[in-house]
């Protein structure tokens, strides 16, 4: 069957993998015949994360991104890849008056340090194939606009938005492709932290133009695209999936 | 937790707001310059000097400087 977009005979890791826009695109890479590692720090949702996948040969691996044991440990079990997306992400909302370096540091070692060693290190490995593809799950916020509270989050995400670029220059040497996909808000626990209420999500949504945030799903669908031979001249871009929210 | 200094520091998130003017019984919600981001500020300034997590719903729920009072302290215990 006619399918630019297939994932078959693709290896692809995907960290973040145990919630959120992750669990969503380990789900439905796996549906367009990808072998998969997942990676996440939550053993449970991991695992039904892992359950979910379609197809044989998958694998999990339980690692904190920031603790140098577990990203060694991650290493020592990934085969050659194919692709890669970073998805593990989180925020704090604060307001920049009570940032602190300990705040920033938590952060950006998970949301961009991580995934910058990570890559160094399978690079390193020569763990990532000629013609792979890289993909980041950066944000609206720091490319195009922020948020109230939302000062470091968005900081990580401009700087991801800057190492996507330059990573693209290095690695266009092997021809691997490197690009982010830069959501507006999406249906997640990201802010399971609970400063921000329900009720101010809800006001929130209305301020996209297609009225709701974004599902899952719908990030995951861009990912494909970027991880698939649909993209294979496309490299050093991000892709804006946000319901209009940037229009306005 | 000194009560009078909790509502100090709770004053001191409001812009507009005459810090002197607040009070156990002041209800925060009624203020001018009550708004979302206020919200954010008390979460952010009881986690840095009182190190408790307090929730926007822990906010939501209250009326009154002393309501919030009352839940950071219970979540001292």
């Amino acid at each position: 069957m006619y399918n630019p977009f297939s994932l078959e005979g693709k290896t692809i890791l995907v960290t973040g993998a145990s919630s959120g826009i992750g669990r969503a695109i380990a789900f439905e890479t796996s549906k367009l015949g990808a072998r998969l590692i997942i990676t996440g720090r939550d053993r449970e949702r991991l695992e039904k994360t892992f359950d979910s996948l379609n197809g044989q040969g998958h694998d999990r691996i339980l690692a904190d991104l920031t603790i140098d044991r577990d990203l060694d440990n991650l290493i020592s079990g990934i085969p050659q890849l194919d692709g890669l997306v970073y998805s593990a992400g989180i925020t704090n909302p604060v307001p920049f008056q009570y940032v602190t370096k300990e705040k920033l540091d938590k952060i950006f070692n998970l949301n961009f340090t991580s995934a910058a060693i990570l890559t160094q290190k399978l690079l390193q490995k020569k763990l990532i194939k000629r013609e792979a593809s890289i993909v980041f799950i950066s944000s609206v916020s720091g490319i195009f606009c922020s948020s109230p509270g939302g000062s470091i989050y968005s900081a990580t995400k401009g700087a991801i938005n800057g190492l996507v670029k330059g990573m693209a220059i290095d690695l266009s040497q092997r021809l691997i492709r490197v690009n982010s996909v830069c959501p507006g808000m999406v249906e997640t626990n990201i802010y399971g932290g609970g400063q921000i209420t329900e009720e101010q999500l809800e006001e929130d949504k209305k301020r996209y133009p297609l009225k709701r945030y974004g599902k899952p799903e719908e990030i995951a669908f861009a990912v494909i695209y970027l991880l698939s031979d649909a993209s294979k001249w496309v490299t050093g871009s991000n892709l804006l999936i946000d319901g209009g929210y940037t229009l306005l | 937790m000194e009560p009078q200094k909790f509502v100090e520091n709770f004053a001191a998130q409001f812009e507009e707001s005459d810090p002197s003017s607040f009070s156990p019984e002041t209800k925060f919600r009624d203020l001018e310059d009550w708004s979302s981001f206020a919200a954010l500020s008390i979460i952010a300034m009881v986690d840095e000097i009182y190190n408790i997590k307090i929730t926007g719903d822990d906010i939501r729920k209250s009326n009154t400087v002393k309501e919030i009072f009352n839940i950071v302290e219970s979540k001292m215990k």
